[in-house]
């Protein structure tokens, strides 16, 4: 049985750790609403993008002078898997399923005999991915002194992601991060960049119109667009993740703190009983040492 | 005189979006004013001014990197960065032109160290027709 002093203790700490949940939660709910908004005022761009590369990308592709970007090498050799994670903890399975989804398709690519090389983005991942996948971690970017994600970042990992494709390191890249659904539901997601991938030109919608003049011509406006596509996906992919994150981190901390309150309610009514308890039999003792007199 | 619809988007946010009467686009074969009821055009831009004429005065921003569609349903551009005019400080500008200097000096084949050589001088002449712009408004 615990002494009255243990409990009270253990009550007030039980009360911090709820005090430090709850801000926790609070500011991830501040925090989300700004990276939703950040996430929808970048969604125009990238629809824009998709639909222009989409109609030229159609008109083009069967050429022989398609850009490797949007063809890719011809081959599936050699896999590179962008892993997008945060830079920090508390966010309830936000980072493991992200890392869990990487792992299952590392580990069915090396089944099949590919080689797998993994790029992260963002501490957690490298934490996870680090003891297992030691060999294949080619590059590690960390976004941490950063406030927020500029497009800035994202430009500087697509380069670094262009570069390597131009060596011949990788044939096919694929990005994975979290969607972000709803504050209580995100899900983790694989989306191939390299070679790219578009929606279908909605031909129907356009028609005939859609004829468009170009300038300079049409390779040169693929050539010129599709690495700027390929920061603007994983622009948008990081922006998916921060808002997941915030959501992921509120429910999180909503039932740390739900947890806590429970643990206080038990405590004290195990204080409350122990001292009821020390009282009645102090009274016991008075009273069963008068009658002896 | 007619107007159309024109939307201005940077990657992290909506710019600018109205009906105008002209805008002149940076292209990178040039500059193009766009009217409404333009044929469909796709062009890739320079770094430049863009300018919107429309309701008030012509508003002008800088912008660089990305490309402008014009269709039946309007003009599109969409700027890696796109800033007023009137917030871009030089030395932002003077920090981009060291940048690509330096890109210049990095490069490491002909083909690149070319284009980023080209990238470098529609820079700095769009730093100077800004810099005459601010004489001529002061």
């Amino acid at each position: 049985m615990a002494s009255l002093k243990d409990l009270r203790n253990r009550i007030a700490s039980v009360k911090a750790t709820q005090k430090i949940t709850k801000a926790m939660q609070m500011v991830a709910a501040a925090k989300l609403r700004r990276a939703q908004q950040a996430a929808e005022a970048a969604r125009p761009y990238a629809q824009r993008m998709e639909s222009v590369l989409g109609n030229i990308a159609g008109a083009i592709s069967g050429g022989p002078d398609a850009p490797l970007l949007l063809t890719g090498t011809g081959k599936d050799q050699t896999h590179l898997l962008i892993v997008l994670t945060a830079e920090r903890g508390l966010c309830g399975a936000f980072n493991s399923s992200i890392v869990r989804l990487t792992r299952e398709r590392a580990l069915s690519l090396m089944g099949q005999g590919k080689t797998v090389k993994i790029f992260c983005v963002g501490r957690k991942g490298h934490e996870a991915l680090r003891r297992q996948f030691e060999k294949q971690i080619v590059d590690v970017v960390e976004l941490r002194a950063n406030k927020g994600v500029t497009f800035a970042d994202a430009q500087k990992i697509a380069e670094k992601i262009g570069a390597m494709f131009a060596a011949g390191e990788f044939d096919v890249a694929t990005q994975f991060f979290s969607r972000f659904q709803s504050v209580i539901s995100q899900v983790p997601t694989a989306q191939q960049l390299i070679p790219a991938t578009f929606a279908a030109p909605a031909a129907a919608a356009t028609g005939a119109e859609a004829v468009y003049e170009y300038e300079p011509g049409e390779a040169e406006i693929l050539a010129d667009l599709l690495p700027r596509n390929l920061a603007v996906q994983v622009f948008k992919a990081l922006l998916e993740n921060g808002a997941s994150e915030q959501g992921a981190r509120m429910s999180a901390m909503d039932n740390a703190t739900r947890n806590a309150g429970d643990m206080i309610k038990k405590q004290t009514l195990t204080y409350n009983r122990t001292r009821q308890a020390m009282i009645t039999k102090e009274l016991i003792e008075i009273i069963s040492g008068a009658e002896a007199l | 005189m007619a107007t159309f619809p024109f939307e201005l988007v940077s990657p992290e946010r909506l710019v600018y979006s109205g009906a105008v009467t002209e805008v002149i686009v940076p292209g990178a074969e040039g500059e193009f004013g766009i009217l409404a009821g333009h044929a469909p055009f796709v062009s890739t831009l320079k770094p430049g001014v863009l300018t919107i004429k429309g309701d008030g005065g012509p508003k002008k921003l800088f912008v660089r990197g990305g490309f402008a569609e014009a269709n039946p349903q309007g003009l599109t551009v969409l700027a890696e960065t796109a800033i007023p005019l009137a917030e871009l400080r030089a030395e932002n500008l003077a920090k981009m032109i060291r940048d690509a200097q330096e890109d210049v000096e990095d490069a490491r084949d002909e083909v690149t160290r070319a284009s980023r050589q080209q990238f470098l001088e529609q820079l700095t002449s769009a730093a100077a027709a800004i810099e005459a712009d601010a004489r001529t408004a002061h």
